[in-house]
């Protein structure tokens, strides 16, 4: 046998992981927030966002969030999830910042795509409001384990003038030394929750007592069945031939836009319950619930190269 | 409840680390069906005849295309016992400058040959970045058992080989045989392999302590100060002091001192969101209070225990990372904790060669370079030595105009006391 150690376990390695996780995500907020001028979060009411903003919290505590928050909204969203926003907003007595795609598309600076998708659409009016703004630092909820482009990405990552990530050209992480320095016209995307999983970030909700939107937890819902998925029915959709509307009994994985975000069929009503789910469920959050990441094999990456979240 | 271990993974150009990694993730059930249909009809698409797990980590359009992997992939598998971090790094394009990148968060770092090759030129060099970053724990997978018939000699010889080198070096290396694309050793223990009796690589990672940086004396680097002041808040007065303790533990009560500065005192109050905390321990952000009104700048570290001396001369190993060469005379910054510095670059006194583990002259650095640099500093900083501190010891330079990462950099000594004795550098990594 190897030397493994035996004696007993000290402090710092018997930390569980989610105090770790967390300890590490405050940090990088403290040291954007310390290094940088104009920092944003960006928060859609989404449990990863929520769990973002719950870390800001607890990096600044007993002091205000020192940033105020984002959302581009598609005009797709569910009104429950926006009412959830704003009474968050309201709460912590934060800033909140709307791009609406709908603006652009009224105005005819984006045109609706075909298929009635309205996440790619994020892009421009997202970048928009970073130039408004003057943000330098866009705090995201992004993920290393939801997507394997994502899972290239750095803690803090460079945007170049036009927004645009550059994958083949990323400065090495070191340690936990983070650098968000760039040049006047770049600006960084910053992703806390980088090392967490679907998993982590369930665990933290329970641990915490985080209150999310109710659409996350079972229940009863008119939806139709599209492209293998559950999909809310709303006059956003107008149904297809051979598409019927039915109730049953569904959640939501993730929470997005209307039209491209699906429901799971499931009877979790509680943090626990979607605990338990989540733990014995074998397909992915976005390959489950998004129709916009099975468009190609490099949807993700490409929607971030142009300055997607 | 479940602990943390970061790991690294290096190999050469197929060694199957794509398919160890790709198994790790298949086998601890972190790869889920959709991912895997994925693969598998990319696999088909691309005429390959078998599912190439490779695919499961090379994300980027441009990997697929060129069929290699280009930059460092994390990647989250979880056992009922601990849930890990893998920076998966690739071996072919800038290995030194991934590999570098991986191993200075890893506790473990997991390397692969195959054993019919035995320890190549590139198992040295991981090797060799692998102690230099000082990676806890190093674990040698001898892998593609299977294609020599399962052979205790073919194995013992290319572990022995191995162990000769890592005892050179002072690494204490683990070996297992293992077949990546079978299965052998990689979760559970192999029924062919019966002349090994160790644990497999997953039984392995599961019982390997991550470093402790507990256990080192008490260093907090500040990254902001906390101060409220809304009216009727409640907290004033409030003024705290933000950061995460990147060693040591700290409890109300403790005399502290502030570095560069000197000032002392004591630890009031430890808060993280309303809780007040008795003590804290390393790697946790929390707040300090403390009893004197220090007025404490973003940079500074309190400490405690082994006394610090503020330094401007730093004499340290730098993986360089800039594009262009680094020639003694450049001005750059240097970020070490939460201070960043400018610092001028006294000299460069040459470079190792990593094939010979051999000092070479050099006047300058190139890309993926491992050399040795005399450094002054603007301002002093509370630095430590590598060898005794990975987050005291180590340090980034940085491009001042263009905000680029130009370097990694460990601290050999708070002195240039080496660099008088004129070339007879000691080198030891």
């Amino acid at each position: 046998m190897p030397p493994t150690t035996t004696q007993a376990a000290p402090a710092a390695s018997a930390l569980d992981q989610l105090t770790l996780l967390e300890a590490e995500g405050i940090h990088i907020i403290r040291e954007i927030v310390a290094e940088l001028e104009r920092p944003v979060l960006l928060f859609s009411g989404g449990k990863d966002s929520v769990v973002m903003l719950h870390l800001a919290r607890k990096a600044f505590w007993p002091g205000p969030i020192p940033f105020p928050v984002l959302h581009v909204d598609t005009g797709h969203n569910f009104a429950e999830v926006l009412a959830y926003r704003d009474a968050v907003v309201a709460e912590l007595g934060l800033r909140l910042i709307v791009a609406r795609v709908q603006d652009y598309i009224d105005d005819g600076r984006l045109l609706e795509r075909p298929d009635g998708t309205r996440n790619p659409l994020q892009t421009v009016p997202l970048l928009d409001a970073i130039v408004d703004g003057r943000f330098d630092a866009v705090f995201g909820g992004g993920r290393r384990d939801e997507e394997k482009a994502r899972a290239k990405e750095r803690v803090v990552s460079l945007r170049d003038e036009f927004g645009q990530w550059d994958p083949r050209n990323q400065r090495p992480e070191l340690w936990s030394l983070y650098n968000p320095r760039h040049r006047p016209g770049e600006h960084v995307r910053v992703f806390p929750l980088s090392n967490w999983t679907e998993l982590d970030v369930w665990r933290y909700i329970e641990r915490e007592r985080i209150a999310l939107p109710e659409l996350y937890y079972a229940h009863q819902r008119d939806v139709f069945r599209r492209d293998g998925m559950w999909l809310a029915a709303s006059e956003l959709l107008p149904l297809r031939p051979g598409e019927t509307v039915e109730r049953r009994v569904v959640r939501y994985r993730t929470v997005g836009d209307i039209s491209c975000t699906g429901a799971v069929e499931s009877d979790a009503a509680s943090v626990a319950d979607v605990i338990a789910e989540v733990a014995a469920v074998r397909i992915t959050e976005r390959g489950a619930t998004r129709a916009d990441d099975r468009l190609t094999e490099a949807a993700m990456e490409d929607r971030k190269k142009e300055g997607y979240f | 409840m479940s602990t943390l271990l970061r790991l690294a993974t290096a190999g050469s150009v197929d060694d199957g680390k794509s398919t160890l990694v790709g198994r790790l993730l298949y086998d601890s059930k972190s790869v889920l069906a959709d991912q895997l249909d994925a693969v598998r009809r990319v696999s088909e698409d691309k005429g390959l005849g078998h599912v190439d797990l490779a695919l499961l980590t090379d994300g980027l359009r441009a990997e697929r295309e060129q069929g290699i992997t280009i930059d460092v992939a994390y990647r989250y598998f979880a056992t009922p016992r601990r849930a890990f971090i893998l920076a998966d790094c690739p071996g072919h394009v800038q290995y030194t400058r991934n590999t570098v990148t991986g191993s200075s968060t890893a506790d473990v770092l997991v390397l692969l040959v195959d054993v019919r090759k035995g320890v190549l030129e590139q198992t040295r060099r991981h090797l060799s970045v692998g102690r230099l970053l000082r990676v806890p724990h190093v674990i040698l997978a001898v892998n593609k058992i299977d294609l020599v018939d399962y052979s205790a000699d073919a194995y013992e010889a290319v572990a022995e080989q191995a162990r000769a080198l890592a005892s050179g070096l002072g690494v204490d290396l683990h070996t297992i045989p293992v077949s990546a694309l079978a299965g052998d050793n990689i979760v559970e223990r192999s029924e062919r392999t019966p002349w090994y009796a160790g644990p497999s690589l997953l039984e392995l990672l599961e019982t390997l302590s991550p470093e402790d940086v507990a256990d080192a004396d008490f260093r907090f680097p500040v990254q902001l100060t906390i101060r409220p002041q809304a009216a009727a808040s409640g907290f004033e007065e409030y003024r705290g002091y933000a950061g995460r303790i990147s060693s040591g533990r700290v409890a109300v009560g403790d005399e502290v001192v502030a570095l560069p500065s000197g000032r002392r005192t004591r630890v009031v109050g430890i808060d993280l969101f309303g809780e007040e905390l008795p003590d804290a321990v390393a790697p946790l952000s929390v707040t300090l209070r403390l009893a004197d009104e220090l007025d404490l700048a973003r940079g500074e570290v309190l400490a405690s225990g082994t006394p610090v001396e503020p330094t401007q001369d730093l004499d340290g190993t730098v993986a360089w990372l800039g594009m262009r060469p680094l020639r003694a005379g450049a001005r750059v910054l240097l970020k070490h904790g939460t201070k960043t510095v400018q610092a001028m670059v006294r000299g460069v006194h040459g470079r190792l060669d990593l094939d010979t583990l051999t000092p070479v002259a050099a006047a300058a650095l190139e890309l993926n370079d491992i050399g040795r640099v005399e450094l002054r500093l603007a301002s002093p900083i509370a630095a430590e030595e590598y060898a005794s501190s990975r987050t005291g010891g180590s340090f980034l330079l940085i491009d001042p105009q263009t905000g680029e990462n130009l370097a990694a950099g460990m601290i050999r000594a708070t002195n240039v006391d080496a660099f008088a004795a004129g070339d007879q550098l000691d080198w030891v990594i």
